[in-house]
């Protein structure tokens, strides 16, 4: 897709002015990952309650579609449960962005805060739930997310 | 004056389109530079007609390839100013040749509580192998700092140097990032007066710098084929025949070896001590067709030609509003690259737009971290320029950055 399609009015909006931006004084969940290719970072804190998300927040440093698809996916959990966060696909975030063929090199751009979601996700619930019976069941989810 | 319309009808790639109809103008030569056809036929021309291994068989191939395989290390000799053959020793690129010293010579000199000196604008290159070693062996790792304009600050150096206990200081003679050529011989000069071994990191400077060994005076001197024409896959490490004769070879196996027992080996005489294995022998062989090449142009040329065309695009780049740009601005002190950064424009985003117009520059952090640290940004663009880019690129190159601030509504 072109550029003029790419950076349009609503992702450079989200970029400059990123909601969610900033950091839980407790986070349940706090998990940060960078792309060691370009070296966008990006740092999400959850609250979580009764197994919804009840707060969230990112701090990160990179591109436009990187920064606008984190704050934009803050949004889109804000009060959901975590089978709903689960199902979360790349593709759903890509339609919330308005972004489609993005190149392989942008394309990680636009999911590190998905990876970023899920990986802290999982290992809150891997801990929650450990030396229970479902903790197989979460090890193989997590296991196939990437 | 070099004539640019003739050195680019030998380099094939710069005749394709990208985006459909852009003409392709490459700016980032300063992570690899393109090829001419001659370097590309001498590979070709060794798989189609004497392919073969080198040093042992007697056959009429071999002999043939052996013979184009060593003649390069005689260019190289040459176009380096080294003393002898023995001490040229192929390698993969800088970074192997980086990493062998670290293995090779460190390990056996560089003891507990010693130091080793860097610089805050190194290639992750010319760092990482320096903590391996250092966090091996209880040393330190010190850097010298970098200034508001790009360049060292020297007066750290001496610093480190009258604790005694400095057993390396190891630079890069061109920042990959800010262009910046770093004052050499004046570094050497006080490295010797310690007795204090140096090591340069020559992969941005040998490539557009004419570059005089002897006059020079290091220790070990480093650099990379695919910067300056060539193949990727071959480097050269460059390293006084004393020290390479005390170390210990870095990889086992064929041809470093004179006899081999069960339990005991002798090694092979130099430069074949430091190369195990079949080497990557068409690469090499294509080298030398790079080096023939920069030759005939003249290194004097070659930087006569970017400092122009750096100094053009200096001049109309500062022009922008909201460019912030990094390293010296006198082009007498910087080689062909330009690092900027364009209002609130992430590199990437930056890269990607102006890409759609044919203009490949690079934007991250140009595997120098610890700069980016020390210039408080991410990433950066970067521009870099080589023998066959022309102003006319440069002027599409700042058409295009103004359309990314349009986009950015800048």
């Amino acid at each position: 897709m072109s550029s003029a399609d790419i950076y349009r009015e609503i992702i450079l909006d989200y970029y400059r002015n990123p909601r969610n931006y900033g950091k839980l004084p407790n986070p349940d969940i706090a998990q940060r990952d960078s792309n060691p290719l370009c070296g966008d970072e990006l740092e999400m804190h959850l609250n979580i309650k009764e197994s919804k998300v009840v707060d969230v927040k990112f701090t990160g440093k990179g591109c436009a579609i990187s920064q606008a698809s984190a704050s934009m996916l803050t949004e889109l959990i804000m009060g959901k449960n975590f089978e709903e966060v689960k199902k979360l696909s790349k593709e759903d975030i890509l339609d919330n962005l308005g972004l489609h063929d993005l190149g392989p090199a942008r394309i990680k751009c636009a999911l590190l805060s998905l990876k970023v979601l899920k990986s802290g996700l999982y290992s809150y619930l891997l801990e929650k739930l450990k030396d229970t019976a479902s903790a197989d069941k979460i090890k193989e989810e997590a296991s196939g997310l990437y | 004056m070099i004539h640019i319309e003739n050195i680019r009808k030998d380099f094939p790639i710069l005749k394709r389109k990208v985006h459909k109809d852009k003409a392709l103008i490459y700016f980032d030569n300063a992570a690899t530079t393109q090829k001419p056809i001659q370097v590309i036929d001498a590979i070709s021309n060794y798989y189609l007609n004497y392919n073969s291994n080198i040093h042992r068989a007697v056959h009429e191939l071999a002999e043939e390839a052996t013979i184009a395989y060593e003649s390069t290390r005689d260019k190289i000799v040459k176009f380096i100013n080294a003393k002898s053959r023995e001490e040229i020793i192929f390698v993969r690129g800088t970074t192997e040749a980086i990493n062998l010293v670290a293995y090779a010579w460190g390990r056996q000199n560089v003891n507990k509580d010693d130091i080793i000196v860097t610089t805050e604008y190194e290639h992750h290159s010319n760092i990482v192998p320096w903590q391996l070693l250092t966090k091996e062996k209880g040393a330190k790792l010190e850097y010298i700092g970098v200034d508001d304009n790009g360049e060292l600050l020297l007066d750290q150096l001496d610093k480190y140097l009258e604790t005694g206990r400095v057993k390396l200081v190891a630079f890069s003679q061109m920042s990959n990032v800010l262009g910046t050529i770093t004052d050499s011989e004046e570094i050497i000069r006080r490295c010797k007066k310690k007795g204090v071994r140096v090591l340069v990191d020559a992969a941005q400077s040998v490539p557009h710098l004419k570059v005089d060994l002897q006059k020079l005076d290091c220790d070990f001197f480093a650099f990379s084929a695919h910067k300056m024409l060539g193949p990727t896959g071959v480097g050269v490490l460059w390293a006084r025949k004393e020290l390479l004769e005390c170390m210990v070879p870095f990889n086992g196996g064929g041809d470093m070896i004179r006899e081999v027992h069960k339990y005991e080996t002798s090694w092979n005489d130099l430069p074949y001590k430091f190369e195990a294995g079949t080497p990557n022998i068409a690469d090499v062989i294509g080298f030398a067709a790079a080096i023939d090449y920069l030759e005939r142009i003249g290194m004097d040329k070659v930087r006569e030609h970017e400092m122009e065309i750096t100094k053009y695009a200096l001049d109309k780049i500062s022009q922008i509003k909201g460019i912030k740009l990094y390293g010296p601005m006198n082009v007498a002190k910087r080689g062909g690259v330009i690092s900027f950064n364009l209002g609130d424009i992430h590199p990437h985003d930056l890269a990607t737009i102006i890409d759609e117009d044919g203009v490949a520059i690079r934007s991250g952090h140009h595997c120098a971290q610890v700069l980016m640290e020390r210039l408080d940004v991410s990433a950066t663009s970067r521009a870099s320029f080589y023998i066959y880019n022309t102003k006319d690129e440069v002027d599409v190159f700042i058409k295009s950055l103004y359309r990314a601030k349009e986009l950015f509504r800048l």
